[in-house]
């Protein structure tokens, strides 16, 4: 058998008491478009209504570039009311000096411009995100359900894709990473790439979800094609929309 | 081997006391020896509908909080021989109901009986999930409604996760469904759902279906078992489902409506 090669060094006197270490994490970020537009808070409110335990306690970073030009507001007030909501607001991106400086003297780290590129922003190098899906993001298996999934059940997989070889029924929520896929009725909320990843989709045997959702884009049953329902469909995030079309 | 059912549903108002008597009183019938308990604590209705209100001393609350034996609080049934009632306390509440007392008199009544049929109270509070907790099997009672059947599926998926076989890890409760109050000439005008509707929703196997039958409510307020009638459409449904439950097989009937003869059309011109 191989072994891995290690490198040996002389025992500790005793363990560190902690580890520095480099990690990824995938967060939400909110996109200032207008911020003094009063109707800002209660939509973000209904927003979140939609998928509260999804929202709860989650880490969001600012992203101000549509409005990196304008004067920054009062950062503080705005962090206090995104934590009344239930946000962990952790740091601001895409800001000019002003905004950072407000960011800084707001508590929340200033990080450097990075996720989902913004329109028009220069501080993006193209480069790094051409270079970005070549890089397989680490993905399980996933995981494969087989029991129905019955109404007021949740079911989670932070890594890769769900499989639910059951009825799904209403009032049950999905939620996964990657795609989610329904061999059989989708009567509850679907919520795929919740991690944010646009390129996730649903895929499902027969549509009648109450809910579905792609990197928090979503769409109720309400707005759904009536000529799509109780079919054989895939739903796919196009540019902030969803799309559904049938499956041969 | 003992077997602890649980007849729940979620929704009230659905049938549950009355089947869970229907079932043990014909379980008894067919020479089982059988003890009904009654969950709703503070509601206690179990006893009204056995028609043994006038006989209870002690409860399952006294047996689980106060030292009372089990067998003084057990109420034995005057018609059906092997027929048992464990009524429960009109003056507690459900917070009376502790997992290791449930579990303490549950495993005694294992002891001695062939089922024991646990009633539970609607919703999905504790008395609830007491009820439920220790069942190798559930009857699910559901109206032929739209929210009666998402409540019954919410219960189905609270007996997949919360039950001591579930938290064990032990192979899953065996599930039946027990649709009651199916009124054939509502179903035929679509005001009500088929059957096959509720069954593409809550996807378990039916146990039986109950027709709407007048004579029901009136055994109910003469507390006695709608089995014991016989002349009642649901309590022949009743029994054919308790066939099922010790593992018969009986074909379902009084789920197509009656074929349309012309004495039928006579009789119900005149009535």
């Amino acid at each position: 058998m191989e072994r891995p090669a290690t490198v040996t060094t002389a025992p500790d006197p005793r363990p560190a008491p902690f580890q520095l270490r480099g990690s990824v994490q995938t967060l939400l970020s909110l996109r200032l478009i207008a911020p003094a537009d009063p109707d800002l808070f209660p939509l973000l409110r209904d927003k979140i209504a939609y998928n509260p335990d999804f929202y709860r306690d989650a880490p969001v970073i600012i992203d101000v570039a549509p409005v990196a030009d304008s004067a920054p507001i009062d950062l503080e007030g705005f962090a206090a009311e995104l934590r009344r909501l239930r946000l962990v607001p952790v740091g601001l991106q895409n800001g000019g000096p002003a905004w950072q400086a407000a960011a800084r003297s707001a508590g929340l780290a200033v990080l450097a411009a990075g996720g989902r590129p913004a329109t028009g922003n220069a501080s993006v190098r193209p480069e790094l995100v051409r270079g970005r899906p070549s890089v397989p993001q680490p993905r399980g298996a996933g995981l494969v359900i087989a029991e129905p999934v019955r109404g007021g059940q949740q079911v989670h997989c932070p890594n890769g894709d769900l499989t639910v070889l059951a009825p799904v029924s209403h009032g049950a929520e999905l939620v996964a990473a990657g795609h989610i896929h329904v061999y059989g009725p989708l009567r509850g909320r679907a919520f795929a790439g919740a991690n944010g990843d646009e390129r996730a989709m649903i895929f499902c045997d027969q549509l009648e979800a109450e809910l579905v959702s792609i990197a928090g884009v979503y769409l109720v049953s309400e707005d759904v094609d009536p000529r799509l329902r109780g079919r054989r469909v895939r739903v796919w995030c196009d540019s902030e929309r969803l799309s559904i079309g049938p499956v041969p | 081997m003992s077997q602890v059912i649980v007849v729940t549903s979620g929704k009230g108002g659905v049938g549950k006391t009355t089947s869970a008597a229907a079932i043990a009183a014909g379980l008894a019938m067919k020479g089982k020896k059988v003890c009904v308990i009654d969950f709703d604590v503070g509601l206690r209705n179990l006893d009204l509908i056995m028609g043994v209100e006038r006989r209870v001393v002690f409860d399952f609350i006294n047996v689980i909080n106060d030292g009372i034996r089990l067998n003084q609080a057990l109420i034995k049934d005057k018609r059906v021989e092997g027929l048992y009632i464990l009524p429960t306390s009109q003056t507690r509440d459900k917070d009376a109901l502790s997992r290791e007392g449930v579990e303490r008199v549950i495993e005694e009544l294992r002891q001695d009986f062939d089922y024991v049929i646990c009633d539970s109270p609607a919703g999905i509070e504790k008395g609830a999930y007491m009820a439920l907790y220790f069942a190798d099997e559930a009857i699910v009672v559901t109206n032929p409604e739209v929210s009666s059947v998402r409540d019954s599926d919410r219960i189905l998926g609270i007996l997949n996760s919360k039950s001591r076989r579930a938290e064990k890890g032990e192979p899953p409760m065996k599930q039946h469904l027990l649709l009651t109050r199916y009124d054939l000439d509502r179903v035929a005008r679509g005001e009500m759902l088929k059957l096959e509707d509720v069954l593409e929703i809550l996807a378990i196997p039916v146990l039986g279906v109950i027709p709407q039958d007048d004579l029901v409510l009136q055994c109910s307020n003469l507390g006695m078992p709608v089995v014991l009638e016989p002349k009642s459409i649901a309590g022949q449904a009743y029994m054919d489902a308790v066939r099922r439950l010790v593992g018969e097989t009986v074909e379902l009937r009084f789920t197509t409506p009656p074929k349309k003869s012309f004495v039928n059309w006579l009789l119900r011109r005149t009535a």
